[in-house]
Parts: structure tokens; sequence; C-alpha cells
């Protein structure tokens, strides 16, 4: 699926002045640790996080992280998303609970790892 | 893969969430513009990012040096900071000392030592109690065949 297929299911505002929402979107994962997203994240993922620090941002550009959607109305400052916007990281923000993102976009195919059959 | 041996080093500051992360995405930048397999950067960036955050989050002050040749990348990041004092308990998994206003920045899950060591062809620490720690570790740069 796209980011955008993403923002609609999530019904997410989008934080960032320029964001490619054509990207394809095949894996995702999902923590508050970032130490695990380093550990067990796969690449070209789509990081659902509760934290908004400039971490993220950088555990997601280290992680190789192609978007970030922050659940339950949390908002990252401006500089964080500055940070973001300058390492292409697009942001999303969904009103919608950890629980209810990640439930909604597995309902709608997405999954943890590769979508490559077994 | 292009370019000659290249090397040099990152100043650290204890306590600097603000730049955390910085040396090691440049030297992700760095490893990128050679043309090493992207795999290979992923590996190299998360053991960086971890040793970093480490240096930030425990010591007062670190350098991390490096230097990249056309086969491999290596590091040393030496700190002053409180040193280990149990350096195998230290590498295991779930254990960490970390306060809880790193816990709520999304770190201290006792998972960065392990972690570089999954990632890394080589590491050694060594840690004076008191006085600091060196973490080294190298990566190959092409891929095994
Ligand atoms: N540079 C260092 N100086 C002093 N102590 C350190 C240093 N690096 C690691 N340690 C000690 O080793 C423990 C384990 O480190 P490790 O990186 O594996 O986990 P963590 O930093 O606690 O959590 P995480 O890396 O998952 O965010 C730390 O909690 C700390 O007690
Ligand atoms: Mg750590």
């Amino acid at each position: 699926m796209t980011l955008e297929d993403i923002q609609t299911i999530l019904n997410a505002a989008v934080l960032a002045r320029r964001a490619d929402l054509g990207v394809s979107i095949d894996r995702a994962y999902c923590a508050d640790l970032m130490s695990d997203v380093l550990a067990f994240s796969v690449t070209n993922s789509l990081l659902i996080t509760g934290l908004t620090n400039a971490q993220v941002i950088r555990t997601a550009e280290i992680a190789d992280i192609r978007a970030i959607v922050f659940v339950q109305s949390k908002r990252p400052d401006m500089e964080t998303i500055a940070l973001a916007e300058g390492r292409k990281i697009p942001l999303l923000a969904t009103q919608l609970s950890m629980f209810d993102t990640c439930g909604k976009l597995y309902a709608n195919g997405l999954r943890s790892q590769s979508v490559d059959p077994a | 893969m292009t370019g000659g041996a290249d090397e040099g080093v990152y100043f650290i500051t204890g306590k600097d969430f603000t730049n955390a992360g910085a040396a090691s995405s440049s030297l992700k930048k760095l490893l990128e513009d050679r043309g090493v397999p992207a795999d290979i950067v992923r590996r190299f960036s998360i053991a960086a990012f971890e040793a970093e955050m480490n240096a930030i989050i425990y010591a007062v002050a670190g350098m991390m040096r490096y230097s990249i040749t056309r086969d491999m990348v290596k590091v040393t990041l030496q700190d002053m900071g409180p040193g280990i004092p149990d350096i195998s308990l230290a590498m295991t998994e779930g254990y960490s000392t970390a306060p809880d206003y790193i816990r709520e920045m999304g770190f201290g899950s006792g998972m960065g030592l392990p972690n570089i060591k999954k990632n890394v062809d080589h590491m050694t620490i060594t840690s004076v109690v008191g006085e600091g720690t060196t973490l080294e570790f190298d990566i190959a740069l092409s891929p095994s065949p």
C-alpha cells in the first residue's frame, strides 16, 4: 500500500511541508523502544510509535525506516519535524490508539516483515 | 567501491540529546557515498548509533574515531565516564542501568551492546571504573562471498 492509503485508513494528518505520499509501504514495525526498532525492524518499514522526540527521527534514519506514524494524537515539536524533513522521512499523526492503528493497518494487509510468501 | 583511506574523529558531549546520533548519521552518509552495499551500511549505522547513544547517555564526553579503507570500516569510541564494572553483565540482553528519563526517550532496554555485537564482525570493550570505557568494532565492507 502507499503512504496515502495509510493516511486514509488512519485518518491521519501529514506533518511535513513536502511529503511524497506515493511511496510504497509493505511492512511495519511498532515500538516505543528505540533499541527494539534498531534490533528487530526490517529496512524500509513504517514505524508506528507513541514517542515523538528527536531520537525517534535519528533512529528511523539509522534503521532505514521509510515513514513514521505517531499514535494517540501525539505531535512532535517543530524542530523534530524539521529534522525529519531534512532526512526525507514523512511523518503522520493519528488520533487512534496504538492498538487500533496496528489493527486497522493489519486488517488492510500490512505485515511486520516482507509480504513475500515464505 | 571508490576512494582510499578516510579517517576522522567526532566529539561527543554527554547528555547532548539534541545532537545525539549526528556522528553516526554523518558516518552513514560517508559509507553511502562510497557505494557500500545498503545492508552493510545499515549494520554499521546501527552499531555506531547504539555506541554513540551509550556515550551520550552514560559518559561526560567521548571521542569517536573512524577509519574507512576499501575493505573495512573501524570505529573506536573512547569515553570519559563512570566505566562498566561488569562487562559480561552489561552485554546481557535486557540488562540496563538507564534512569527513567532515558527510558522515556525510548532507550534503556538493555539491547544496545548485544545489538552492536550482532551487527559487527569484531567488537572489544575495555573499561576502567571511574575513568571511562573504550568500545572498538569493525565491519568488512565487501559482501562476504
Ligand atoms: N559507555 C558506557 N559507559 C558506562 N556504562 C555503560 C556504557 N555503555 C553501556 N554501559 C552500561 O551497560 C548497560 C547496558 O548497555 P546497553 O547499551 O546494552 O543497554 P542500555 O543502554 O541500557 O539500553 P539500550 O541500549 O537498549 O537503549 C547500560 O545500562 C550501562 O549500565
Ligand atoms: Mg545502550
